[in-house]
């Protein structure tokens, strides 16, 4: 029987999504009054897990015990009517209205059916505030508040609720300093009044000032669950990564010739601070780095797509001028983006339309389309890259995730590109196409092609990088040769945490 | 049945259905008046259809860009003014005309600038224009219509060459140069991947600013082609001429199969579109239903294409 000391127990919960399973049994226990740090690299399976417990996703199998009963969450409703409240990084107020309305949405206390009893929401909502120790009106607007303020409106917002459960979704990550001590006495005010709190961030520096205990998921699997108190960094960074490599990821090295590009001292406004690297021909070069570190603004410097504040841009050892992805693109360089249906795909336009989108000039003969020469492009590379579609007319809203980053690729296959970004280039593709689109960048890095290759996943990043930079708040903050790296180091590096590399 | 559609895309079946429809509405009013299934008649239905339809052409590029003009109306009215008035001042027509046309681009230029730099949704942009060009052709003329013309530019509406009204003459080749742009041009891929996926066809390298302009530019040129049509048939450039246009312009592209939301759509489908509409006019007035209720029809006919549009399209997918 559960002990219902617990407030809160998930018993082998399990998560299929086409293609990955995000949960894998996955236990996860919370005690009233404590806070309860869940750690772990991006995609572990931390929001998944929440996303169950607060009612956003069924799970496929598992119980879940509140206060010792077994419990069926189904939906957010029924989240919060069972004392489960969620504060996501992206806030939902509106910002137009005021805090007490905010805080009240939907459940205003009312005179007659339909009218709302306007000083009893004020009271009851500076009460709610009051008891948090803000300084901020009931009645003031949301917009007019900072975010640290807004975050205590959710908290309100929350605690109005009866919440006893209280999950927090890395709720440090925009804040000041000062805010986050604030935040933190907020914390331990909510634990003596017996609210557990489950915690979810990235500073491992938190965790040994706030958390009671320590949960580690790895790759949708439960590793862990230790005391704060008896914990070091260096075991967390090895919970967090130490999986066996024995990975099934078809590396061939390619003869790395000269530099092709080169980047020095590189500036965006706020974003990118002092880059330099070089790339060589046939080189596969690995960022790695967690959500937000700067590697996709990277990516979308170098391709013309953000604005520089300073820095050069050598091609072979020529000064490239990049004030649009024309330049770029122009320049030999082709950009396979993190988010295939919103930037890289015009998903409603057939295969032949997108792969020959930045080519079209290819296939003007007086300045008219010359569809014999472009089904003919079009047709070898959808015969090269194995796209699997019954016409190059198909639509690629129709065609799979592996499928439709092929068509990307071919995109810039086809405009010549020397130099390929590829921004998470397996995020939501099957193990099988996975292992294809390894073998493609074996192929053109043995066509003497130069591959960036941003990824958070590990093995990815460790099993293709002949090099791998690792990137933190904008920065290069280390470089590290591909045979050398570690899953530790990287994660170290990416934490920011200080740490002696022993080699 | 089945084989027929078998490798057709949506847009076709669409294309299909739009045009099938004009054909149902042609055989019932065949069957109601006998008035309606003439050469004369028909010729008669394409002369009227003809100034809306050739400015639908320039709102279909726009709607496939996911805007909108609502200033076509204005700008046929302000540019009519405006090139009559260089009639009246006794240059050439050539020159009169051109001055019209310069006019028109210039308010469409002004639409695409406010849309690409000043980064107004192209709803309140044309919004604006739509009251601009009013008044700007209202306050040009004092209100009053510039009427009286040569017979060599009345030729414009009132001729024939083999037969052909002029007016279909045109509206036949601006519909045959605009299907051969979207379709084996640079910028028909363009104007379809811009309204498919801004964000995508700028990391394609297309320069979206520069092809929005064009689009807003040729919008209000085809506005001040409506202009030389409707003041050549009318005899008489009136600073009123064209409201609701706009609405007439946009029904016959959204009857027709482009997406209000971008990326799809045809002008071969806003041809038919414009038909509909015309033939539908055409046909009430024949059997005498009163022009109250030809509003409640035309309205309905909207609303249905679109039902049917929205909902084939769920079973579908």
């Amino acid at each position: 029987m559960p002990d219902s000391d617990y407030i809160l127990e998930m018993k082998k919960i399990r998560k299929q999504f086409p293609g990955v399973l995000a949960l894998d049994d996955v236990d996860f226990d919370l005690k009233p009054g404590e806070v309860h740090v869940l750690l772990g690299e991006n995609g572990a399976g931390k929001s998944t897990l929440m996303k169950i417990l607060s009612g956003a996703y069924s799970k496929d199998s598992g119980d879940i015990y509140i206060n010792g009963k077994k419990t069926e969450i189904g939906t957010p409703a029924n989240a919060q009517g069972l004392g489960i409240g969620i504060i996501y990084q992206e806030f939902n107020l509106n910002p137009y209205m005021s805090v007490a309305e905010n805080i009240f949405m939907g459940r205003e206390p009312a005179i007659l059916p339909g009218v709302i009893n306007w000083p009893r929401l004020y009271r009851d909502a500076q009460a709610i505030l009051d008891g948090l120790n803000v300084k901020i009106s009931a009645k003031q607007k949301v917009e007019s508040l900072g975010v640290a303020m807004q975050q205590m409106v959710e908290v309100a917002k929350a605690l109005s609720l009866d919440a006893r459960i209280l999950i927090m979704d890395e709720p440090t990550a925009s804040l000041s300093n000062n805010e986050i001590e604030s935040l933190f006495q907020t914390i331990l005010d909510l634990k003596k009044q017996g609210v557990a709190i489950i915690y979810i961030s990235h500073r491992l520096q938190e965790i040994f000032e706030i958390g009671d205990r320590v949960t580690v998921l790895r790759d949708g699997q439960y590793i862990g669950t230790k005391p704060a108190s008896e914990i070091t960094r260096n075991d967390m960074v090895k919970m967090m990564v130490n999986r066996s490599l024995d990975d099934h990821i078809p590396k061939q090295k390619a003869k790395v010739g000269d530099v092709v590009l080169k980047v020095e001292n590189l500036n965006v406004e706020q974003r990118l601070k002092d880059i330099s690297f070089e790339l060589r021909t046939g080189e596969v070069l690995g960022i790695a780095g967690l959500m937000g570190a700067g590697r996709t603004r990277l990516a979308k410097t170098l391709f013309g797509a953000e604005t520089i504040k300073s820095g050069t841009i050598l091609i072979n050892g020529k000064k490239l001028e990049l004030k649009s992805p024309r330049d770029a693109i122009n320049a030999g360089i082709g950009l396979v983006t993190e988010d295939r249906k919103h930037e890289g795909l015009v998903l409603d336009l057939p295969v032949k339309q997108n792969i020959s989108m930045p080519n079209i000039r290819k296939f003007l003969r007086r300045g008219v389309i010359n569809f014999k020469k472009e089904n003919a492009v079009v047709d070898e590379y959808i015969d090269k890259l194995k796209i699997k579609t019954p016409t190059r007319n198909k639509l690629c809203v129709n065609l799979s995730g592996g499928n439709q980053q092929k068509v990307v690729l071919s995109k810039w296959l086809c405009s010549d590109a020397k130099i390929f970004i590829f921004d998470e280039p397996t995020r939501g593709i099957d193990v099988g196409a996975k292992t294809e689109i390894y073998h493609l960048m074996n192929e053109l890095t043995a066509n003497g092609i130069a591959i960036i290759m941003i990824s958070s996943e590990m093995p990815e990043i460790l099993g293709m990088s002949d090099r791998i930079l690792v990137m933190r708040d904008g920065r290069i903050e280390a470089e590290i040769p591909g045979e050398k790296a570690t899953q530790e180091q990287i994660m170290k590096y990416a934490l920011g945490e200080p740490y002696e590399i022993s080699v | 049945m089945k084989s027929l559609f078998k490798d057709l895309d949506f847009m076709q079946m669409r294309q299909f259905g739009t045009l099938f429809g004009l054909i149902a509405l042609c055989v019932l009013f065949t069957i109601l008046s006998p008035h309606f299934l003439s050469t004369s008649n028909l010729l008669n239905v394409a002369q009227q259809s003809a100034i809306i339809a050739v400015i639908s052409v320039g709102m279909t590029f726009v709607i496939i860009t996911a805007g909108i003009d609502l200033s076509v109306g204005s700008v046929l009215a302000f540019s009519g003014v405006v090139m009559a008035s260089v009639l009246h001042a006794g240059l050439p027509i050539p020159v009169g005309i051109l001055v019209g046309f310069a006019v028109g681009f210039s308010c469409g230029l002004v639409n695409g600038l406010l849309v690409t730099y000043g980064n107004i949704p192209p709803f309140i942009a044309t919004l604006g224009m739509m009251s601009i060009a009013r008044g700007a052709g209202l306050w040009y003329t004092d209100g009053r219509p510039i009427s009286g013309f040569d017979d060599s530019f009345r030729f414009l509406a009132n001729g024939e060459i083999f037969h052909i009204p002029v007016p279909v003459i045109i509206m036949v080749v601006v519909y045959a140069i605009a299907h051969f742009v979207l379709t084996r041009t640079k910028m028909g891929r363009y104007t379809y991947a811009i309204g498919g996926n801004v964000e995508a066809a700028k990391l394609s390298g297309i320069n979206i600013k520069l092809y929005l302009n064009i689009i807003y530019g040729i919008a209000g040129l085809l506005s001040a082609l409506g202009a030389v049509m409707l003041t050549a048939r009318l005899n008489s450039a009136q600073p009123i001429a064209g409201i609701m246009y706009e609405l007439d312009a946009i029904a016959a592209t959204v009857i027709g199969g482009t997406s209000l939301f971008g990326g799809k759509g045809t002008v071969v489908g806003t041809l038919i579109g414009a038909l509909i509409i015309g033939v539908l006019r055409n046909g009430l007035n024949l059997l005498g239903v009163s022009s109250f209720i030809q509003q409640i029809v035309i309205g309905s006919v909207i609303i249905g294409a679109i039902l049917l549009d929205t909902n084939l399209k769920k079973s579908k997918a």
